[in-house]
């Protein structure tokens, strides 16, 4: 069955790793904060530095999703996808892109002005080839996502994906991605809406 | 599995607010692409094809009812589409196993132009604020779902719907899909060098780019028999698809073509088709170097190089997200008339594998259709759309 193998929240300065706590550091504006996590957990990675924030976010909480995960490479790249949602879409980046474009407009800006640009930067990282899909939504809509990712997994469409909510707004963020992965009944979270939320909802509880 | 029907459609261009309309000026070779002068828009005269007044979208009784204020021209753009498509569709939009899909790549973004960009302004932007907002004029009882995986946006909402429809959560869906073109918009493209100096000319040798277009296009679908026989019944399903990802850059098309192979090969074996089944081909198209080039070798990789293709980027421009939309409602009419288009624009080969480009209107028995999209972040799409 479609179990969550591992989750990563990411909200209110703090990285949630399956639901531990594994890094803070309050205090900072969020990109200091991005920086900070990306030091403390040794990634080397020079395409971050040129992303927005929301990649940063996204891509960030995907690689410590996977760090020390089960195989990825044991997986076909063409079955192996990224499904993601937000509510401000890419509107951080497009207020930036909007300034810049009064002068000279900036194609490495105007580039992050489309959401699914953070599902190109996780693809590239670990070379995922399959489905992926982005959606935008008011809030985090469990129900829908548990039926999207099921679908895909159930029909043979996929047999991983990364899925989740990435969004960022100013100062405003949270990310929250989930590793969906078909095991044994009973040795992992069952990919259901419920449990989806309690992840989810976890900093609150 | 239930069957998808395809049961009604509309698209609404500089060519025409109604599908018939826009068809026929296709089979006449007319364009909506012009040369605009517009420094509001940019320093340069550019190619586009774009709405000249307001009423060349909202059709008489949205005036009348005055709900025009209310909404952008992004919202109006949709809700005109989805009122064309929905007349004498059957189709109750109040039903609890009937929803609605909106695509569109950036919805409001003009608003920025003409607006503070203060905390309210922002939520007016937001896409899900125009899907409530539509879904709400139609009386949809549930939460619209909202599509942006940028070019691929239309084709992506499309096989969602039919995902949505397969696994029995709905019987009936509403696919819209819209952008308008702002100096946001056209200002980016420019700064990539991407835009064409004149009308764009896909798969050619002299290819120097896109030019863009606004539009918007509707498609509803439905698993229910009745559509399959009787008076509402169109007699065009929708197949199969896939999506994949290039997994290379964000912003280059994928050198060797494999990926949009890949789903191209996936969409055929969705559909129960192979390659022999394939009548013509809806490619993206969109006339810039790297684009044409890369859909020419992943046709050509799927094995498809000797089958007609054509693309309609030379008559509307990249209408982004609705792109999907309109191209795929094209070619359900080709389908249906038995008509392949001819590639405006197009005159001597420019790709390094040659591909069956039309170049004339088409007559022919056609069954299968296969609709092809890629776009930045790597996505690349593929539909098929099938007599029944």
């Amino acid at each position: 069955m479609n179990c969550i193998t591992a989750n990563c929240v990411i909200s209110g300065h703090a990285v949630r790793k399956n639901g531990k706590i594994v890094f803070e550091n309050k205090n900072i504006d969020l990109p200091g904060f991005l920086l900070s996590a990306y030091h403390y957990f040794e990634l080397n990675y020079s395409r971050f530095h040129k992303m927005d924030r929301l990649s940063k976010l996204g891509w960030l909480t995907a690689e410590i999703l996977l760090k020390d995960g089960s195989g990825r490479e044991n997986y076909e790249p063409t079955e192996t996808g990224v499904v993601l949602t937000n509510a401000n879409s890419s509107l951080d980046t497009d207020l930036k892109y909007f300034e810049s474009a009064k002068y000279i407009p900036s194609p490495s800006l105007f580039v992050y002005t489309l959401p699914n640009i953070m599902i190109g930067e996780i693809c590239i990282r670990n070379n995922f080839k399959g489905e992926d899909a982005f959606f935008i939504a008011e809030e985090f809509d469990a129900g829908f996502l548990e039926q999207y990712v099921n679908d895909l997994m159930d029909n043979g469409i996929l047999q991983v994906c990364i899925c989740g909510w990435v969004d960022v707004l100013g100062e405003e963020y949270k990310a929250a991605l989930f590793l969906v992965e078909k095991k044994q009944e009973g040795s992992f979270d069952s990919f259901t809406k419920e449990n989806i939320d309690k992840i989810f909802l976890a900093e609150n509880g | 599995m239930p069957d998808v029907f395809i049961i009604s459609d509309n698209i609404i261009s500089p060519l025409g607010i109604t599908t018939a309309d826009n068809f026929s000026k296709l089979t006449r070779g007319i364009s909506g692409v012009k040369k605009h002068d517009d420094q509001k828009m940019s320093e340069q005269p550019f190619h586009a094809a774009l709405f000249d007044r307001k009423e060349d979208f909202i059709n008489d009784s949205f005036i009348k009812e005055g709900s025009s204020g209310v909404y952008t021209k992004f919202e109006q753009l949709l809700i005109a589409s989805i009122k064309e498509a929905l007349k004498n569709s059957g189709i109750d939009t109040r039903n609890k196993k009937t929803t609605l899909i909106i695509s569109s790549t950036k919805g409001n973004i003009d608003l920025l132009e003409s607006h503070a960009a203060d905390p309210a302004l922002k939520k007016r932007i937001a896409l899900h604020t125009s899907a409530r907002m539509v879904a709400e004029y139609f009386g949809f009882v549930n939460p619209a779902i909202v599509v942006s995986t940028a070019c691929i946006s239309g084709i992506t909402a499309i096989l969602t719907g039919m995902r949505l429809i397969r696994s029995g959560r709905y019987e009936n869906v509403v696919i819209a899909g819209a952008d308008t073109i702002s100096k946001f918009v056209l200002s980016g493209f420019q700064s990539f060098q991407a835009i064409s100096a004149g009308p764009c000319r896909p798969f050619d040798q002299a290819r120097d780019g896109i030019n863009l277009g606004e539009g918007a296009g509707t498609l509803v679908l439905s698993s229910s028999q009745k559509y399959a026989t009787g008076k509402y019944a169109q007699g065009i399903k929708v197949l199969g698809g896939s999506i994949s990802n290039d997994a290379n850059h964000l912003s280059a098309p994928s050198r060797t073509g494999m990926e949009l192979c890949s789903s191209i090969t996936r969409a055929l074996r969705d559909s129960g088709l192979s390659t022999n089944n394939i009548d013509f081909i809806s490619a993206h198209g969109t006339a810039t170097i790297y684009n044409d080039e890369m859909e020419a070798k992943a046709i050509t990789l799927a094995g498809l190089q000797s089958v007609p293709v054509n693309s309609l980027k030379g008559y509307y421009g990249h209408t982004l997200g609705a792109a999907g939309l309109i191209e795929s409602i094209v070619s359900v009419h080709s389908l249906k008339e038995n008509l392949v288009l001819p590639t405006l624009g197009f005159e001597e080969m420019g790709v390094s594998k040659p591909l069956n480009i039309c170049t004339g209107l088409v007559s022919a028995s056609l069954k299968n259709c296969l609709k092809t999209a890629s776009g930045f972040g790597g996505c690349n799409a593929a539909l098929v759309l099938a007599k029944q």
